[in-house]
């Protein structure tokens, strides 16, 4: 079975984003005492261990109880204090869903939400410990930014521009390890794709650990002479609406690649989107992502068994030019 | 309190006269608050009345617990309501959002011609409070169990901040069925967080019938004594009992002030009856309302 560098653009080494994220955490803390953390037991898994050696009093860990978890990062934010929540991401966004949407979104309070561990990253321990019904819930939320860092360099951009202008956020952290994707000296915008590649042909849109899966794809597309522009949405909320736009009016073909429920997700958003434009600008669009709890399986294993991998997405893209 | 500063305490003659100035003080501040308390109650019921909907019972039980804090107890500045010292106050029973408006309006965070939009079209005053359209509202609530939580954070806030700011939340008593409660309440122990005051309107009733026929609470003290609080009992219509309740923790832990209080409080008719939790009166019993709160 592949592995990720396999399906990756190159057989470039690989990362796991929590590791940026403290790093940037610490940095971001040294610099603005208002950075605190907020945990819920998870100081290890969310890699808050030298955070806390560092910041004792700036590590708030109230244990295995995440709706308050929530409800304190929301207080902390009314307090003055710039909140990073930090929690394996199913238990996050599902257990304190209504804290995230009345605390957080609808009192618009500053607090960034870190969905730590997303998608299958957890793979063999289940549907209950995945996360990938996260963008769809939090999709649903108005004034929740929801980005997806794809790698090192974007987990670092990310952290930062929310202690710059603070807003309520929720962040994915990968833990799967992916390779750098972003190109150096690459910006941040909000609300913005990165397009990682130009095409004419059709466009490759994916988020999170399958980027590098596009890049990937692309690979394979310009070896059958088929040009696809491949774009990063790190941003889910709000969405690059021009980018999908002009992907719709500009190539044949859109595919979306998500480690995430196809139902609502990042795919659902682009194709409502482009189900809205008049006859011409809406070219086939095909979505990538779970229809199904995921049975027994490593990360690995359980992308190649959604047709999460650089071949599948290459034949979506294939098979939409050709029958629409 | 400026009949204390300076007392002379030599003599038995003065001593008398400055029992006799305290009582007399405590007095004109129960007066001041008993009326500012039925202003706020005579604009609950004309509110209610006009929206055609609302929670009165509720409204009603928490008047006097609001009237005090907002008179008496609260380090707030009306002109500057997001001035970063300032104590906070939360509502987590949000669906008593008509008694918090009025309150507020009364202590001059908006003109109280607003009551009148209470739950009209586009009102900034919707049915459970929004902060980011209603200054002295600190977080969005509604569904409970919610503002006990964030009550915690504001506490842990101002320690870290090395803030004077202190905490006040209000929960229902039937909210106390949440168990986000219980987590934030460890959490309030666990942060040792003499800053924070958890107050619970114990009338006993919840939407559907009595608390105790329906989850039980008691005994609310011994829990929330086990919880880590410093508990004070108090009478949550009497002013004097709920200003010495609201008094800073003396234990280094949050204190817990169960205020007993009676659904409906002030109208004969409302009061203690289950089916007046969102009943609307009619206007016979608005007149009769209004006339029992003059």
């Amino acid at each position: 079975m592949s592995t990720s560098t396999t399906e990756s653009a190159s057989e470039a080494p690989v990362y796991d984003n929590r590791t940026a994220f403290a790093d940037e955490l610490i940095a971001l803390a040294r610099a603005d005492a208002r950075v605190v953390a907020v945990c819920n037991d998870s100081v290890g898994s969310s890699n808050l261990t030298a955070f806390r050696e560092e910041f004792p009093d700036r590590l708030i860990n109230v244990g295995i109880a995440e709706q308050n978890m929530v409800g304190v990062g929301a207080g902390l934010a009314n307090a003055g204090l710039i909140p990073f929540v930090c929690a394996a991401s199913p238990f996050l966004t599902g257990r304190s869903l209504e804290q995230i949407k009345a605390d957080v979104a609808y009192s618009a309070q500053n607090v960034v939400l870190c969905g730590m561990s997303p998608g299958m990253a957890y793979g063999e321990l289940g549907p209950t410990h995945h996360s990938v019904e996260d963008l769809s819930w939090l999709r649903a939320l108005p004034g929740l930014d929801i980005a997806v860092p794809a790698d090192r360099m974007q987990t670092r951009q990310a952290l930062r521009a929310l202690v710059a202008e603070p807003r309520p956020a929720f962040l994915r952290v990968g833990r799967h390890k992916v390779p750098d994707v972003t190109p150096e000296g690459a910006p941040w915008e909000r609300g913005r794709f990165l397009t990682l590649r130009e095409g004419d042909d059709a466009t490759l849109i994916a988020t999170g650990t399958l980027v590098s899966r596009a890049l990937a794809a692309a690979e394979l597309l310009e070896a059958d002479g088929i040009s696809a522009r491949v774009l990063n949405a790190a941003w889910i909320a709000p969405l690059d609406e021009a980018a999908v736009l002009s992907a719709a009016a500009e190539t044949r073909a859109i595919v979306v690649a998500e480690e995430a429920n196809v139902s609502g997700g990042l795919g659902a958003a682009v194709a409502s989107l482009v189900a809205q434009q008049p006859a011409g600008a809406r070219p086939p669009v095909r979505l990538a992502g779970l229809t199904e709890f995921a049975p027994t399986g490593s990360t690995d294993f359980l992308l190649e068994y959604f047709g999460l991998t650089a071949s599948d997405l290459a034949r979506h893209a294939r098979e939409a030019m050709v029958h629409g | 309190m400026t009949v204390l500063l300076s007392p002379d305490l030599g003599s038995v003659e003065s001593r008398a006269q400055l029992r006799r100035a305290v009582r007399d003080e405590a007095a004109a501040a129960s007066e001041r608050l008993a009326r500012r308390a039925t202003e706020t109650r005579r604009a609950i019921v004309r509110m209610i009345s006009t929206a055609g909907q609302g929670h009165i019972g509720g409204d009603l039980s928490v008047t006097d617990i609001l009237t005090t804090l907002f008179d008496a107890v609260l380090n707030v500045d009306p002109a500057n309501p997001a001035w970063a010292e300032r104590d906070r106050f939360v509502l987590s029973k949000g669906h008593c959002a008509a008694a918090l408006y009025a309150t507020l309006a009364h202590s001059g965070f908006f003109p109280t011609e607003a009551l009148a939009s209470f739950m009209q079209p586009l009102s900034p005053l919707n049915g459970h409070p929004n902060r980011v359209k209603v200054p002295g509202v600190e977080t969005n609530t509604g569904p409970l169990g919610h503002g006990l939580p964030v009550a915690v954070g504001t506490a842990i806030g101002a320690k870290l901040l090395g803030s004077p700011s202190r905490t006040f939340v209000v929960l229902g008593d039937g909210e106390m069925q949440e168990g986000s409660n219980w987590e934030a309440l460890m959490s309030a122990a666990h942060f040792e967080l003499d800053n924070l005051t958890v107050i619970v309107d114990r009338n006993r009733l919840q939407q559907g019938a009595r608390t105790e026929d329906t989850s039980s609470l008691d005994p609310l003290d011994d829990k929330l004594a086990a919880f880590g609080l410093e508990v004070r009992v108090v009478d949550g219509h009497d002013y004097g009992q709920l200003l010495d309740a609201f008094a800073p923790s003396t234990s280094g832990k949050p204190v817990g002030v169960i205020a007993n209080t009676v659904k409906g409080k002030g109208v004969s008719f409302i009061e203690d009856r289950v089916e007046w939790h969102h009943k609307v009166p009619s206007p016979d019993q608005v007149a009769a309302a209004l006339e029992e709160l003059s």
